[in-house]
């Protein structure tokens, strides 16, 4: 028992400290590199290591607090818990219940095969899953913490909705054109012997553990992406002229979109390792719309996943899933880049 | 008793049959453990997420990693 009051004794703590350390981070970052290191402000090097020493600790608490808190939320859900809010949901209902459950129901990329064929099973139409498989990867707690750390509320909450649309509508279209012939055969033949039991309800206690050990897991894993990303966008921060990039990706030119989206396909990163170099894009004068698509194009599809993917769907499926997510990015793209001004 | 890691090869599958034949050995129980790889043989056991863990043909465990600690004793309470 005196283990369990700990554990919640321990949050109270640690939250105010966390408050008072990011509310003066920018203060503690310039003493480091004014005072203690003695540089000289202006200096393309001393801004470099300003940007660095800022943004690696704000990056790091932000990530820690919200997968915390993510970790304590996704306790109360479960692939098999959604299974079931799916099940008998009509078709649009469908898509945008599967959109907002991927947000939030603990996913990894790994468990994508036999969460498809779960939900499959479960008479959940190809449509609907494949929103879920779109929204799940695409919009995490990790890219919208740095989304929000790095750009603020707004650009994070476009993100989200925006996403959001492409996971939904893409999930309808994919549905609407009937795809079933190009699952793999032997999904359907595939019956479940026995039903996994009821899962136990959790204490508070037990749910902050299993949001601790989450952000063990998490940081433990991205904590050196992170760091590369910030690095090479601290780098860029501090020697790249402004503007550099507003030529060839800037508002001007129509294909920047789909081109970002064609270079993000092969490359493979999480969320962690993107934004921070995302965030430099922005910065050297490229677009939101285009840097955005970027961003969607590099988590959300990616080689890695497809070649998982292939497992289950024949290559035609693929192709098409493939066409109509980047067709969605395009045009989140080209509608930021052209009607919105931030 | 008969103990079966389900998991298509992802780092925390390997890592659950390592902790699995850890925890039997220190039990000093008589079971065998094996791995199932093939998605279709998984399948059957309805869990929608590697690695699982099936105790004499009862899925005990899907989607967690846990400790030596935490295992043997869901495996002790299991025999």
């Amino acid at each position: 028992m005196s283990k369990i009051k700990n554990n919640i004794v321990l949050v109270l703590i640690l939250i105010p400290i966390w408050i008072i350390l990011y509310k003066y981070l920018q203060e503690i970052s310039d003493f480091i590199v004014f005072r203690l290191f003695q540089m000289t402000p202006e200096k393309h090097m001393t801004e470099t290591l300003r940007f660095f020493i800022y943004e690696v600790p704000k990056v790091l608490m932000l990530l820690v607090l919200i997968i915390f808190v993510v970790g304590i939320v996704r306790t109360y859900f479960s692939p098999e818990k959604t299974r079931k809010a799916l099940e008998g949901k009509s078709l649009f209902t469908g898509n945008v219940m599967a959109s907002l459950l991927g947000i939030v129901t603990p996913f990894c990329s790994c468990s994508a095969i036999p969460l498809f064929l779960g939900f499959v099973e479960a008479g959940i139409p190809l449509g609907v899953t494949f929103s879920f498989l779109i929204a799940a990867p695409m919009i995490n707690e990790v890219a919208l913490i740095l989304l929000i750390g790095l750009f603020g509320w707004k650009v994070a909450v476009i993100y989200v909705l925006t996403g959001l649309s492409i996971a939904i509508f893409a999930g309808f279209i994919l549905e609407k054109l009937k795809l079933t012939r190009y699952v793999a055969d032997w999904v359907y033949k595939t019956h479940a012997k026995q039903n996994l039991e009821q899962e136990e309800a959790l204490s508070i206690s037990q749910r902050i553990s299993a949001g601790g050990e989450v952000v063990r897991e998490i940081v433990g894993k991205i904590w050196i992406y992170i760091l590369l990303g910030i690095a090479v966008g601290a780098g860029a921060h501090g020697f790249v002229p402004d503007e550099y990039l507003a030529g060839a990706l800037g508002n001007q030119n129509w294909y920047s979109v789909p081109l970002a989206i064609l270079v993000g396909i092969p490359l493979y990163s999480n969320a962690a390792g993107i934004i921070p170099i995302v965030s430099v894009l922005i910065e050297k004068g490229v677009t939101l719309g285009t840097a955005l698509a970027f961003m969607m194009s590099v988590i959300g599809l990616s080689l890695p996943e497809i070649i998982i993917l292939k497992k289950v769907l024949k290559w035609q499926l693929i192709g098409i899933f493939v066409g109509v997510v980047a067709f969605g990015i395009v045009i989140v793209g080209l509608i930021f880049n052209y009607l919105v001004f931030i | 008793m008969e103990i079966k890691v389900l998991g298509t090869g992802c780092a925390k599958c390997k890592s659950l049959e390592k902790v699995t034949r850890k925890a039997v050995d220190e039990l000093k129980l008589d079971a065998t453990v094996t791995k199932v790889e093939d998605i279709q043989k998984i399948m059957e056991y309805a869990v929608m997420r590697t690695p699982a863990l099936v105790i004499d043909e009862k899925v005990v465990l899907s989607g967690q990693l846990p400790k030596v600690a935490e295992l043997k004793e869901l495996i002790s309470n299991h025999s």
